[in-house]
Parts: C-alpha cells; sequence; structure tokens
C-alpha cells in the first residue's frame, strides 16, 4: 500500500484507504516523539526546501521539525511582505530548485494552484502547505488525527466549520477529507462569509449556532482574518463575537460533550471565548502535537516511495 | 514450490524451552534481563520466551516490541512501501541485558537496523541475539547468542515461520520456490 501521487496537493479526489494510510503511518510517528531521541533515519541525505511565499509560524515551524525528525537536510525560503508575482518568479524559483538538486519542497503561497504548478514543473515531491484559499491538506489531516484519537473513528461524526469559509483553505481541505471518511459535515457563519454554492460539496448550512449546536459532535473553528472586516463582509468583530463567536453561553443549547478545534493562531474572545480555548473541550493543542507526527507522515510516505522513470504525475 | 516442514509445534516448543534456559544460564538468572521482539512474528516469539522465564525464574520480565522500518537501508529501493507499525518499549533499557528476539535470521540487514533503533533508546550494558532459525547467507558481520535451530537453505528458498497468534498453527516450513524473489 502507498500513495498513488508523488505530490500531496490536495485532499480532493484523494481515495479513503490514502487517507487511513496517511493516519495509521502519523500513529506510528506519534510514537518516535514520545522517546527521549525524537529522531529516526528515513530521510537520511534528502533535501527538503521550506518555500513560503506567504507567513507562517506554526505550519512551518512543524514541518520543519518533521523534516529534521527524519534526518532530512532542510533549508528554509521565506518571502514574508515582498510581492512577488505568481507566474514569472515561480518559475524561476523552480528552475533554482531543480539547479540545487532538492528531493522535496514543501510550499505555502497566496495563489491557488501554485503547488500543482510546481508539481509540473521540477522532479522533487511537492506538498502544499497552504495555497490561497484553495487547499492546506496537511492541516486537515491533522484535525481527522485528533478525532479519530478522541473518537476512535471518522464515521458518521457530525463536524461543524465554523467561520468563514469563503476564504478558508482548511475548511475546503477539512470538507474533502471528513466526507471522503464518512462522517457528516456542516458549516456555520455569516451569510456573507460562505460560499454560495456550497451545498454542492454534501455539506450542511446553518446561519445560527443555537442551531447547530445541539446536532453535533464537533466545531471546528476558524480564525477570522481581521482584514475580513476591512472588505465590508462583517460590521465589527463585537458583532461578529455576538453571533458567531464559540461561546460558554452559546454551548448551553449542547446536547452531549462537543469537542472544539481551532486551526490557530486564536483571536481570543472573537471566534472563540478565552474559557473554552483553554477549557476541556478544547484539543488546541493535541492538534499541535498531531501536526508534528502528520507531516512526518506525509514526508516518510512521499520521501521514500521509488521514482519509476518516466511516471508522469 | 515445494513446501517442507522442518520444524512442527512439539519441536517448536522444545526450542523455545531449550532458548528460555538458554538465557537463564547465560545470563544467571533473569534480574537485568528484558525482552525486546522485532515486528512482527519476533513480537510473539518475544511473549513466549518471556512467558517460559517467568515460568522458570517466577519472576516477571519485561517486553517491548521494535519496529524497525525506518532504520532499513533498503526502504527506497522497494516498489511497495512497508507498513509502519508502533515500537513499544515502555521501560529503561540504559544498564539492562537486552535479549533482542527475531524469528530468522538471514542476511543480518534487519538485525543491522535493530541494532541501531535500540541504541536511540539508551545505552544497555549488553544486547544478546535469539532467534528461532538460523539459515545463514550473512551479509554482515553479524551472529546469534542463541539460536533454536540452524536450517541449511539455498538462497533462494524462503524460510516461513508459522505461530498459532497471527497463522493457526505452529510450524517452521523451507519453501522452494525459483520464481520467488528473495525474502529477507
Amino acid at each position: 500500500m502507498k500513495l498513488k501521487s508523488r505530490h500531496l496537493l490536495g485532499l480532493e479526489g484523494m481515495t479513503k484507504e490514502e487517507i487511513e494510510l496517511i493516519l495509521d503511518t502519523a500513529k506510528s510517528f506519534k510514537e518516535v516523539l514520545e522517546r527521549p531521541i525524537k529522531k529516526v533515519p528515513p530521510l537520511q541525505g534528502k533535501t527538503i526546501v521550506n518555500l513560503f511565499f506567504e507567513s507562517s509560524t506554526r505550519t512551518r515551524i512543524s514541518f520543519e521539525l518533521a523534516e529534521r525528525r527524519l534526518s532530512a537536510d532542510v533549508v528554509n525560503f521565506t518571502v514574508v511582505g515582498s510581492s512577488v508575482a505568481k507566474g514569472e518568479t515561480l518559475k524561476d524559483t523552480a528552475r533554482n530548485i531543480e539547479a540545487m538538486k532538492v528531493d522535496m519542497v514543501v510550499i505555502r503561497h497566496s495563489s491557488p494552484g501554485a503547488p500543482h504548478f510546481l508539481s509540473r514543473v521540477v522532479k522533487a515531491n511537492v506538498i502544499n502547505a497552504g495555497d490561497g484559499a484553495h487547499e492546506h491538506p496537511t492541516q486537515a489531516l491533522l484535525d481527522m488525527m485528533t478525532l479519530r484519537e478522541k473518537f476512535g473513528r471518522l464515521e458518521n461524526l457530525h463536524v461543524c466549520i465554523v467561520g468563514d469559509i469563503t476564504h478558508s483553505r482548511v475548511a475546503r481541505s477539512n470538507i474533502y477529507g471528513l466526507k471522503t471518511m464518512g462522517a457528516r459535515v456542516s458549516v456555520c457563519g455569516p451569510k456573507t462569509l460562505i460560499p454560495k454554492d456550497i451545498e454542492k460539496f454534501g455539506v450542511g448550512v446553518y446561519y445560527n449556532l443555537e442551531e447547530v449546536i445541539p446536532q453535533v459532535d464537533v466545531l471546528n473553528v476558524l480564525r477570522i482574518q481581521l482584514e475580513r472586516q476591512k472588505s465590508g463582509l462583517f460590521p465589527s468583530l463585537r458583532e461578529y463575537h455576538r453571533y458567531f463567536g464559540v461561546t460558554r453561553e452559546k454551548m448551553q443549547f449542547a446536547t452531549k460533550p462537543i469537542v472544539i478545534m481551532h486551526p490557530g493562531p486564536i483571536n481570543r474572545d472573537v471566534e472563540l471565548s478565552a474559557d473554552l480555548a483553554d477549557g476541556p473541550h478544547s484539543v488546541v493543542l493535541e492538534q499541535v502535537t498531531n501536526g508534528v507526527a502528520v507531516r512526518m507522515a506525509v514526508l516518510y510516505l512521499l520521501g521514500t516511495t521509488t521514482i519509476v522513470e518516466n511516471e508522469v504525475h | 514450490m515445494k513446501k517442507t516442514k522442518v520444524l512442527d509445534a512439539e519441536g517448536l516448543r522444545r526450542a523455545i524451552n531449550r532458548l528460555a534456559h538458554e538465557v537463564i544460564e547465560k545470563n544467571k538468572g533473569v534480574d537485568n534481563v528484558v525482552i525486546v521482539g522485532i515486528r512482527t512474528r519476533g513480537d510473539f516469539l518475544a511473549h513466549r520466551i518471556a512467558k517460559m522465564l517467568e515460568e522458570l525464574e517466577k519472576k516477571k520480565v519485561p517486553v517491548g516490541l521494535l519496529d524497525i522500518t525506518l532504520y532499513r537501508d533498503d526502504l527506497h529501493g522497494k516498489l511497495d512501501q512497508p507498513k509502519l507499525k508502533s515500537t513499544e518499549i515502555l521501560f529503561d533499557i540504559n544498564g539492562k541485558v537486552v535479549v533482542l528476539v527475531d524469528d530468522v535470521l538471514f542476511t543480518g540487514r534487519t538485525i543491522r537496523s535493530a541494532l541501531n533503533a535500540l541504541m536511540d533508546f539508551g545505552r544497555p550494558d549488553m544486547i544478546q541475539l535469539l532467534v528461532l532459525v538460523d539459515r545463514g547467507h550473512r551479509e554482515l558481520p553479524i551472529r546469534a547468542d542463541f539460536v533454536g535451530k540452524n536450517i541449511p537453505t539455498s538462497r533462494d528458498q524462503v524460510v516461513q515461520v508459522a505461530m498459532s497468534e497471527i497463522d493457526g498453527e505452529d510450524a517452521v516450513y523451507v519453501i522452494d520456490n525459483e520464481d520467488q524473489e528473495k525474502i529477507s
């Protein structure tokens, strides 16, 4: 059993067996993270470059730790705040990567499809660490790993993703992954932040937290990006908090214990109240731990497959 | 394909019994001994050895399991990826005598991987190797301290150890198969 593609570009189109393989492998790597020496040799001699065209702390550190714990050599390339236009520079970067004989590339880019473009022009394995509002597959995988630990299954779990669905790559990857694994998925947020044709993904749509909370097992609360307010998609942070902030008061509508997730970083008391973020139902820090294990699994599975000559993805 | 039974359930039980006695004799008891089995067949073998040691010495012997996949030297050459399983060594191996257990000793490459993996867990006083079958054809300077049965084989034969825990019977077979690829 191995992954069909040499790259991890998104969860769209990935099979249940492939996702299960990644999650099972991640479980084994979690044990490695608990050892006194948290390092194993499978990617010895491999060079991985982390290409971050968009700022990120958690994801970049998580990838870097995962890479180093698999004994790979790591190079970081960060272009924070630079206004690199997509096409040309990315192509140039790709040429440079080829020239430097890099084995794997982890890329985050503000343009959807940037990793796909890269995967067509370089020989290295490409891993998508977030491309615009498109996908963020490793985040969804670590979310699913955390849920599988908590509930022992993903089938028939009801997960509601709360917040800015339109601009969220986390939401999209979670929807693809969870639907493939047989979970029930809903979204909840202001009408201005939910895509019009979202039903075609097979998810339930709610505009009211009180209505959805009694039905769910999990709330995955997305970070509300403050710049969205400037573009007039919601009136104020206080109003957003009043209607869509997950708070203790709103949790009183729950009929069973609900697991609360957040991809981070949290705007405390905006999308999620501070007491809930630190409370017993929050699995925010487990998500971070599992992030390293999931990324090790993906790097290991992609990095140790033999490249068959003339294989075209 | 010709399949010859070289050890039956009774023979396997006697071999394990003798191996357990040898471990006790060599270490003058089991006070400082821990057992680590290499997944998958070494796992069941390790538990049987430990059980036998407990019966003989009336002392509990810790058992750990080692998955060596991440330490293999042929990880990048395989077309089908070996499935990664968990390592479970829930005790400190520093200062202990580790009896490393595997079903078949062949090229020695699995044992090389296991030694590297064990070193990442600490510094045992000594590592001893126990195998049920030694079939020869070593590619590395490695030898076993305790051997259940020496079985001379040719390189293209396959030695298959069946254990009732997963295979439904206890037995050791030698399989002649010209077509099959070498399995280590």
